[in-house]
């Protein structure tokens, strides 16, 4: 037990979870008061004292499913130890040819075509079954995911397989058909909305279920350390705008709330406190009066620092464009931070957006927008910063004063075009600062068409910013 | 350690008995807590019943509750202990001839001067006791260092006194509304528990216990709805306590069965912005 508590910290570690000595050791102790044939308690015993930020949760239980997925009576592999799951099995079946007098022969879901498969998954979604639903993803993955032992291909291609063939977005417009017909006649369209989300929620479960079991086989076939370390994923915080998958971008954006939150009440709470200036001559002499003119209370005058103004200029373009939206989106919820905020986005052709922002509350309908009316496009489509920069000088250039921090977003690979690299440095020039984020891994600059640099020299520094965190931090520095 | 509770199962029937529903998660870490003598830092989004835990704890328990409400410039005289001064220059002025300096040195610094606050309170209390830290994340980094002492070795140090430590160990839950990042040090003393939004059952059951009249199927179709306005993308999701609000307003009116234009019209109650409320009026009504 201790061996494999050891082993399962060792790969929170790897992961990415800090998981401390005394961390560990509390997770020792508190195994011995929770019996591991529990399993949901066990779970939440181990993630209590190891997992302390809710972000990581998501890891943490994909490294305990594989490490912890075949022990517990109900997750067990063999035939023969399915007993409940058969019997229960048998039953159903019974069910079935008393109410539709079909002779479904035999006792095992091994010998039933498709299409019976198809129909009693049907049945257990409608019912909310979730036994039999279990018992069903068991035998999809069994029949239809193909594995086979020793096969180094990943989960997801089982996976796929197997939803291929189950055609489960099919299987949502036939129960809302069905549960219409059960009405008898037309739903609400509340009603309907209410349906739909209910069964795209036993769809959802269904899935997991699948990948679960999917899970199970690939830890029994490869053991537990291999199947981790392909399992393993970055946290929130360290996925990479350029490669985030669609699901990771989903995370990223729920992170990003909490994130700003953060945020702003540390940079409101920094610009507070702990500043104490000389002392206010005036409001001291003030306050003595009502101690009889002495003055017992001596009052300080407090330095207000000025806000800086912030415009952001960013590429949108196709590789980069997730950067830009993130950046966009943080500045954005914490602008009470900023005296003003201005944005610019650009692609060959440059245009201001600052409008879309200040007219709605939703930075995401602001953000939507930015992608699909921003007028960024002038010749072909492809990243020109010099054509970009040279117009951006020319239009706005009289808006860079002496309180602007101005932020250069992309990742500077400028297809070869001129450079035009003086609009930075007279910015420079104009400006308090200007900085360049690139989200391009620091190896990768100057290869290629990058040219950051080239503009990097005039700008008071280039930084790496890749994830939530190296933004998070920059962001910090900022305001 | 302490042996409130005998299982996990026994921490749930406990709760249920005072109307409060737990998960696996929250019965589980309560038993935890409870065998390892460790505080519980309750995380979550705001009006998940956090509060609400350690109140039901109590209640189950049969315990004190001692509340300390955490805000920004809380120091230790509000929260440890402060010594009595007044009471302390009284009893200087009432002997000034007699005792020696000494005496009265030992004297003015001894348990009659002490004013306890909710922490030593929470330590030096004979029955048995629940202490609630409240929205800890309000507090200043440096004064989160003022709970280390008593979280860990459930004892306090006074200068003047020594050391006061704990005749029994209380429960402790520390809630955070996570508006900043705790600090490490008292992450690693605490067991910690995240406490989101129940699924769509447990909800139901919530409205069921909490709200007096309310039908089966009313709560339900609550739940369902609740559920659905969850998944949009609101500037402030729906909290437990406001579903519950929404199906006091809804028995109110005598609705028993909500239509989209009743649901349209009370939105107001579960949710507190214009735009939040336009959005889930959209999705309620139009069907896609």
């Amino acid at each position: 037990m201790l061996d494999l508590l050891a082993g399962f910290v060792n790969e929170l570690r790897n992961a990415g979870l800090p998981v401390s000595l005394t961390e560990n050791l509390d997770a020792m102790e508190a195994v011995q008061h929770i019996p591991i044939e529990d399993r949901e308690a066990f779970k939440y015993a181990l993630g209590a004292t190891m997992v302390k930020n809710n972000s990581h949760w998501r890891a943490f239980e994909t490294v305990f499913e594989v490490y912890f997925s075949l022990r517990g009576p109900e997750y067990k592999l063999k035939e023969g130890d399915e007993s409940d799951i058969d019997e229960m099995w048998r039953e159903m079946q019974e069910q079935m040819r008393q109410g539709e007098g079909k002779g479904a022969a035999g006792g095992s879901m091994d010998q039933l075509t498709p299409e019976e498969i198809a129909q009693m998954l049907m049945n257990a979604l409608m019912n909310g079954d979730q036994a039999m639903m279990r018992a069903l993803a068991k035998q999809a993955v069994q029949r239809f995911a193909g594995m086979e032992p020793g096969r180094p291909v990943g989960g997801t291609y089982y996976l796929y397989r197997t939803l291929r063939n189950l055609d489960l977005d099919g299987m949502l417009d036939k129960l809302m058909e069905k549960s219409k017909e059960e009405v008898g006649g037309e739903l609400t369209p509340l009603e309907e909305r209410l349906e739909k989300d209910e069964y795209n929620d036993r769809i959802e479960q269904f899935k997991k279920e699948i990948e679960a079991e999917i899970r199970r086989r690939l830890v029994a076939d490869r053991g537990a350390e291999a199947m981790a370390k392909t399992l393993r994923k970055p946290l929130p915080e360290d996925v990479e705008f350029m490669h985030a998958s669609r699901d990771e971008m989903q995370n990223l954006k729920k992170a990003l709330g909490p994130l700003t939150r953060k945020l702003a009440a540390r940079l409101a709470r920094k610009r507070r406190h702990g500043r104490k200036g000389p002392l206010d001559f005036r409001n001291t002499v003030r306050h003595s009066l009502s101690y009889g003119g002495v003055p017992a209370e001596p009052k300080f005058k407090y330095p207000r620092p000025a806000k800086p103004e912030l415009m952001v200029i960013a590429d949108i373009s196709g590789s980069v464009a997730a950067f830009a939206r993130f950046t966009l989106m943080l500045v954005y919820a914490i602008q009470g931070q900023f005296s003003k905020v201005r944005s610019f986005v650009f692609i060959d052709g440059i245009d201001e957006v600052t409008e879309y922002f200040k007219s709605t509350e939703d930075v995401q309908e602001a953000v939507h927008r930015v992608n699909t009316e921003a007028d960024v496009v002038w010749v072909d489509g492809h990243s020109d910063y010099g054509h970009a920069f040279e117009v951006f000088w020319e239009r706005y250039g009289k808006g860079v004063g002496p309180k602007t921090t101005v932020l250069l977003l992309g990742d500077a690979r400028n297809n070869y075009h001129a450079s035009q690299s003086w609009v930075v440095k007279e910015i420079r020039a104009k400006a308090r600062h200007v900085y360049w984020l690139n989200p391009e891994p620091r190896s990768y600059w100057n290869t290629g068409d990058s040219i950051v640099g080239e503009y990097g020299t005039h700008t008071d520094g280039v930084y790496e910013v890749r994830n939530l965190r190296q933004l998070e931090a920059f962001v910090e520095k900022l305001a | 350690m302490g042996e409130r509770f005998e299982s996990v199962q026994q921490v749930r029937d406990g709760l249920k008995a005072v109307n409060y529903l737990a998960d696996d998660g929250i019965a589980g870490v309560a038993f935890l807590a409870d065998r390892l003598g460790k505080p519980i830092l309750v995380e979550g989004p705001a009006g998940t019943g956090k509060t609400q835990l350690a109140k039901s704890i109590a209640e189950a328990t049969g315990s004190r509750l001692i509340r300390l409400q955490c805000y920004e410039g809380l120091d230790e005289s509000k929260a440890l202990y402060e010594w009595n001064y007044k009471k302390q220059l009284l009893r200087i002025q009432a002997d000034r001839n007699s005792d020696s300096w000494n005496d009265i040195h030992d004297d003015i610094f001894g348990n009659d001067f002490l004013l306890t606050r909710p922490l030593l309170e929470a330590i030096t209390a004979e029955d048995p006791v629940v202490l609630l830290i409240d929205e800890v994340d309000r507090v200043e980094v440096e004064t989160e260092a003022l709970l280390l002492e008593i979280l860990s070795e459930y004892q306090v140090s006074i200068p003047e006194l020594g050391t006061i430590t704990a005749k029994q160990i209380p429960m402790v839950f520390l809630t955070s509304n996570n508006t900043r990042e705790l600090s490490e040090a008292l992450k690693r003393r605490c067991l910690y528990l995240h406490v989101d939004y129940p699924d769509m059952a447990r909800e139901k059951e919530i409205v069921l216990t909490k709200v007096p009249g309310v039908t089966e199927n009313l709560a339900d179709q609550i739940a369902r709805i609740v559920r659905s306005i969850r998944q949009l993308d609101l500037k402030k999701a729906p909290s437990v306590s406001e579903t519950i609000d929404w199906a006091r307003t809804l028995v109110l009116l005598g609705i028993t069965n909500i239509d989209a234009q009743q649901a349209k019209e009370t939105l107001h109650v579960l949710l507190k912005y214009q735009t939040d409320i336009a959005k889930a009026a959209k999705e309620l009504s139009v069907d896609k």
